[in-house]
């Protein structure tokens, strides 16, 4: 754990971290999806770092192909592109980075106490397999209900998101 | 690179989602807020599960918190869209309708 691996974590806890600078700080909404882009990705490449391979290709799959795409389409359908910047104003500056520069000083105080006892040695193997043996057998209950739940918030986000036509008489499911 | 630097990065992480959730006004940037602080949360699990529990149950419970990040961003950017073709905006200082 000496020399490139430390030099690869620094290089990308700076990328994640810079990013999400510069998410909490760009004015341009668009920007600042771009920058999550970033952090998604620096995210991932740490997960590597601590053994979670499953856990990286997921991030990547999910984050930046799922959610980061609907934020975009979010952006893009919910102003115009002329007002983009005038479309995110930003108040409360201050408070803002004192709380946060005040919670971010008593959590690295903490991460850095000796209250953690890390364990001797530290293995580095696949975990795909493991994770799916756990979720079909010890965790099957709380991913079934995952299942159920993504249904629901299919169904929910087709739901809502559909416009409203008083014009067009809605079909009536009681009566043939 | 051991727990505590793993810890630090997640804690700056978690700073900025929630600097971005008190800042902005707009509620898809709100979102990316949300999705910083559960990308934190997730560093965390991810790096105790490896240095600290024999177990692999931080993975899994990342996992889990993928699946509710995309869940609850899919119907949090509906309800964004339905926001937008009701009111033409989608600051969140707007919606405050159930207020009496």
């Amino acid at each position: 754990m000496k020399g490139p691996v430390d030099l690869v974590f620094y290089v990308l806890a700076a990328v994640t971290v810079g990013s999400a600078i510069l998410v909490a700080t760009l004015p341009n909404i668009i920007y600042a999806a771009v920058a999550l882009l970033f952090a998604f990705f620096g995210v991932a490449g740490l997960y590597i770092l601590v053994s979670a391979d499953f856990l990286a290709a997921t991030q990547v799959l999910v984050y930046v192909g799922g959610i980061l795409v609907l934020i975009m389409f979010a952006v893009f359908l919910s102003s115009r592109i002329s007002s983009v910047e005038l479309s995110n104003p930003v108040h409360f500056r201050l408070p803002a980075a004192a709380i946060c520069l005040a919670l971010f000083g008593v959590l690295a105080h903490t991460a850095v106490s000796p209250a953690f006892i890390p364990k001797p040695q530290v293995t580095y193997q696949p975990t795909t397999a493991e994770i799916g043996e756990l979720l079909m057998t010890r965790y099957l209950l709380p991913f079934e209900v995952a299942s159920v739940l993504l249904l629901a918030a299919l169904i929910g986000a087709a739901l809502l998101s559909r416009p409203d036509r008083p014009d067009i008489p809605r079909p009536d499911m009681e009566e043939p | 690179m051991a727990l505590d630097k793993m810890l630090v990065v997640g804690a700056a992480l978690f700073c900025c989602g929630l600097y971005t959730i008190l800042t902005r006004r707009n509620a898809v940037a709100v979102l990316m807020g949300v999705e910083l602080v559960l990308n934190a949360a997730n560093i965390n699990f991810v790096a105790f599960s490896h240095y600290v529990s024999r177990m692999i149950g931080g993975q899994i419970f990342a996992v889990f918190v993928i699946v509710l990040a995309a869940a609850e961003a899919a119907v949090a950017l509906a309800i964004f869209l339905r926001l937008f073709a009701t009111t033409g905006t989608v600051e969140v200082d707007t919606a405050d309708h159930l207020r009496g």
